[in-house]
């Protein structure tokens, strides 16, 4: 069952992939009991400097899968690891976007593209509050945000670089001066 | 498909979610890649892509991947999705490789980490500033506006798991946008 680290790779994550409703957090608890305390692939310690790590890096932070398999099986590890993350979600919603292309211009249509509309919005405003609740929800990031949200609403065009670099650069003087 | 605008190039396509990928720290990627493909290349309109933020972040999966998906596939069939998404993970792969062999080095430093968060509050203002915006778009009469909040103070501020308070929401909303939707349709 556990001779073959690829296709371990493959079993453990292709369903977590489906799983990972609402983001990829909702992922973190199995794989890491499959990956420490089921199959063995990294001790404990090990799990939590790859979860470290995987918030440092751009991406999705289930890419901390891919670094388990690069920990276990190298480079083909960590390709494989990438395409049972991310292959079988993107399958599914290639499905549910193609059907919504199909029927573009019908009533019915419309009429959910209208309702998804103010549904969109709300996801994103809750997003905006609990992505704040985890980065602390301080008065430095509370700052940040409305400043990076009012200057992109003065300048529409304005580079992301400015507004991730402008963050940046506040916290780390806050960290300066502290 | 309007079919008015021209193909957009697969090069052009992957170019431009590598960039929003390699880039992509703390979250808000939707506003993004909205600013990308609607705000500066006009490649999709605003009504287009606003179901896509929806239906990214209901399906399973990753949000921004999800996206691309939608996006690539709106703009390129299968093989537009499939080159948006390899474009989108490229560039964290890549950084992935690179820190797992040089970990120990730079992980925990201070300075770095402060730095990291506060990008990270850039990006959570992008997003707020695309969610001003949605909610302005989606504003069109009472019951739409009462959709917005209920999901927003359910998700949001009771913390209810995503999936039930959708499987309510859509079929209340569309019901609710049901005349003026087949209306504008006809």
């Amino acid at each position: 069952m556990r001779d073959d680290p690829l296709l371990g790779l493959i079993v453990v994550l292709a369903p977590l992939s489906i799983a990972s409703i609402g983001g990829a957090s909702a992922i973190y608890a199995p794989l890491q009991y499959e990956a420490v305390e089921v199959r063995h692939w990294v001790t404990g310690a090990q799990c939590l400097d790859l979860f470290a790590i995987s918030r440092f890096i751009p991406g999705p932070s289930s890419i901390l899968g891919a670094l388990i398999g690069f920990n276990i099986a190298g480079l083909l590890g960590a390709l494989v690891a990438m395409v049972a993350l991310y292959l079988p979600s993107s399958a599914l919603c290639y499905a549910v976007g193609a059907v919504w292309d199909r029927h573009r211009g019908k009533p019915w249509h419309t009429a959910l593209e209208q309702g998804l509309a103010p549904i969109a919005a709300g996801l994103i405003m809750a997003g905006v509050l609990s992505l704040y609740r985890i980065s602390g929800g301080d008065m430095l990031t509370g700052a940040v945000i409305l400043g990076s949200a009012g200057a992109l609403a003065w300048k529409r065009k304005l580079h992301p670089f400015i507004l991730l670099a402008g963050g940046a650069i506040a916290f780390e003087l806050a960290w300066l001066v502290r | 498909m309007s079919g008015e605008q021209p193909r957009v190039g697969f090069s052009a396509l992957y170019r431009v979610f590598f960039w929003i990928g390699l880039f992509s720290f703390g979250g808000g990627l939707l506003p993004w890649i909205q600013r990308e493909i609607v705000t500066l290349r006009g490649w999709m309109k605003d009504e287009e892509f606003l179901p896509g933020v929806a239906l990214a972040q209901i399906l399973p999966g990753v949000n921004s991947t999800n996206l691309a998906v939608f996006v690539g596939q709106r703009l390129r069939g299968a093989p537009g999705s499939v080159v948006a998404v390899i474009g989108m993970l490229t560039g964290p792969f890549l950084v992935m490789l690179v820190a797992a062999v040089t970990y120990q080095y730079v992980l925990g430093a201070p300075a770095i980490q402060a730095a990291m968060a506060g990008a990270a509050a850039g990006a959570i203002g992008m997003m707020l500033n695309m969610g001003v915006a949605a909610v302005r778009s989606a504003s069109r009469g009472v019951a739409a506006i009462l959709v917005m909040i209920a999901v927003f103070v359910a998700v949001g501020v009771m913390r209810w798991s995503l999936i039930p308070v959708v499987l309510v929401a859509i079929p209340v909303s569309v019901a609710l946008a049901w005349p003026r939707g087949a209306r504008d349709a006809g």
